[in-house]
């Protein structure tokens, strides 16, 4: 039911995924939760106002995902901090709405925990006729108000910055924290500190190594990050005809329920059962190691999540954050590989 | 919510950058226990490390925390106050803290203080060295942290929350005050905006 223009809480920090479709959106604890329901209100100090602005053209194999890595890894994991983010640029038009969520999703790990989307054509193709959306002459009045809503040209920003589409590579995180990222071209850095001595012993990797060929043990695709159906679909596109490596355990969690039998309607459990993937039922799953899905102590997964601290995963787990496809790549290498090589 | 106006005790050294929720407090511990519960699993990761202070003396039980930036980034989850402040945490300080988790502080009466990264790090030094004797007072209506050496050095804080905080005030009973305002403003909207109300009807 998230509509442009409104404004949304609830008790997970990924809350901020809704901006996707230009509402405010962001998460809370427990008790500000009980206030929303007892008041329908929240005080709120009035965020300053960043804007990424992603210009160009994405390369081909680059997702929606990888841009949102790109840019923790060059702002941080408070870059956010204080911040409310508007993504915006060519680049950012050019994603069609589920990819606009999973660019959202991650505001949080930038420290940012509202991020949104200015609505656009994109945004009302995908609202247009949704059971919750506005009807007939509410939906006029309602489309009259969102197209309102983005910024003006000459809008000035607290904090604004520029990112060139075509410079993004796929990524993949190296360390215990989603700032700790790198093009899955690159070598695993040097340790710039103790806190990446620490990470980098804990993932069990050497410095200097090309991340690429890293032996992986899981996968998991799934979370709220990744498991909508233009993800599934990306995912099984890469694994049709192939099986998964023969040392690994890839699971798939669809993100809901309607997706899942979204899925199945188009025959995409089928694929990825095909494949060698377990195809498991809607929920957090091993994103947070919840309902007791763990990864195992020592086993290096690859995730389509958002966290990779420590133990996330399970006491002991290795998370490398990545795309549906590096992801559904890895399953079929083993490895940790670029899903743009055929 | 009990209010808060000073605290004087030790000071416990936790200087890490980026401490995550899920460091504070794993998610499935906040399966299935109160509120209150949550003290003995706080750090549960870190306990019986050397590296980690907080769990045996002279610092098990301190009432103020040093730490680290970007303190409590990560997961919404209230359950990090809830542990800390079951630890005997009453007040946190350090350079900078992750927003969602800053907020959930001041719904418990949990203190967080903002001070600079190298004067936190001397007050640890003082604290380690004479952890017998050093203490810290953090005055909340003073707006002061006075360190071990006993400099006073003000720390700000945004005056709404320090009232609420220092009154014990629950919030839902104070925005309850403004109801004709809330009902006047719903009103206006809906009128404004139908369609942000009757697509949930």
């Amino acid at each position: 039911f998230t509509l442009p223009g409104t404004t949304l809480v609830c008790g997970d920090s990924h809350t901020c995924t809704n901006g996707g479709v230009g509402a405010l959106a962001f998460g809370i604890g427990a008790s500000e939760l009980s206030h929303v329901l007892a008041t329908q209100t929240l005080m709120q100090r009035r965020p300053r106002a960043m804007r990424i602005r992603f210009e160009g053209t994405l390369p081909p194999g680059v997702t929606a995902k990888d841009m949102i890595l790109h840019a923790i890894g060059r702002f941080g994991t408070a870059g956010g901090t204080g911040f409310a983010v508007e993504y915006a640029g060519a680049a950012v038009r050019a994603l069609p709405l589920e990819a606009r969520l999973t660019l959202c999703n991650l505001s949080i790990e930038l420290g940012a925990k509202m991020g949104l989307i200015a609505p656009d054509d994109t945004t009302y193709e995908y609202l247009a006729g949704r059971r919750f959306a506005p009807k007939g002459a509410a939906w006029d009045a309602a489309l009259a108000d969102w197209r309102r809503l983005p910024s003006d040209p000459d809008a000035a920003f607290d904090a604004d910055h520029r990112i060139e589409a075509a410079e993004i590579a796929p990524q993949v995180t190296w360390g215990t924290s989603p700032e700790q990222v790198l093009p899955i071209t690159g070598r695993i850095p040097a340790p710039a500190s103790a806190a990446d001595r620490a990470a980098l012993d804990y993932m069990g990797l050497e410095a200097g190594r090309p991340i690429e060929g890293t032996r992986v043990d899981w996968v998991f695709i799934g979370s709220c990050t990744n498991s909508r159906l233009s993800d599934l679909r990306d995912a099984a596109a890469m694994l049709r005809g192939r099986r998964v490596a023969p040392h690994v355990t890839a699971w798939v969690v669809p993100g809901s329920e309607t997706v899942k039998r979204d899925a199945e309607a188009e025959g995409l459990h089928r694929e990825f059962l095909a494949a060698g993937f377990e195809w498991r039922e809607p929920g957090c799953s091993l994103c947070v190691a919840a309902n007791g899905e763990t990864v195992p102590p020592g086993a290096r997964s690859v995730s389509t999540s958002n966290r990779n601290f420590v133990g996330r995963q399970g006491t002991g787990a290795r998370t490398h954050l990545a795309s549906p496809a590096m992801a559904a790549a890895a399953a079929l290498a083993g490895a940790i590989t670029d899903p743009r090589r055929p | 919510m009990q209010p808060f106006t000073t605290v004087t005790g030790l000071a416990a050294p936790l200087i890490w950058a980026n401490v995550d929720t899920d460091m504070i407090i794993p998610v499935q511990r906040l399966v299935g226990s109160t509120r209150d519960g949550l003290g003995p699993f706080g750090f549960e990761r870190f306990r019986g490390r050397p590296d980690f202070p907080l769990d045996q003396p002279p610092f098990a039980g301190a009432p103020i925390l040093l730490a680290g930036e970007n303190f409590g980034c990560g997961s919404s989850r209230e359950g990090a106050v809830w542990a800390l402040m079951g630890m005997g945490i009453r007040c946190v300080i350090a350079p900078s803290f992750g927003d969602i988790f800053h907020n959930n502080c001041f719904q418990n009466g949990l203190l967080p203080v903002r001070l600079p990264l190298d004067l936190i790090r001397r007050i640890a030094e003082a604290m380690e060295a004479s952890p017998g004797n050093a203490r810290v007072t953090v005055d909340l209506e003073r707006q002061e942290v006075v360190t071990p050496w006993g400099e006073a050095v003000p720390f700000a804080i945004d005056a709404r929350k320090k009232q609420a905080l220092a009154e014990g005030l629950d919030d839902i009973a104070l925005t309850k005050q403004r109801e004709a305002e809330i009902l006047a403003w719903q009103a206006k909207d809906r009128a404004a905006r139908p369609w942000a109300w009757d697509s949930l009807a």
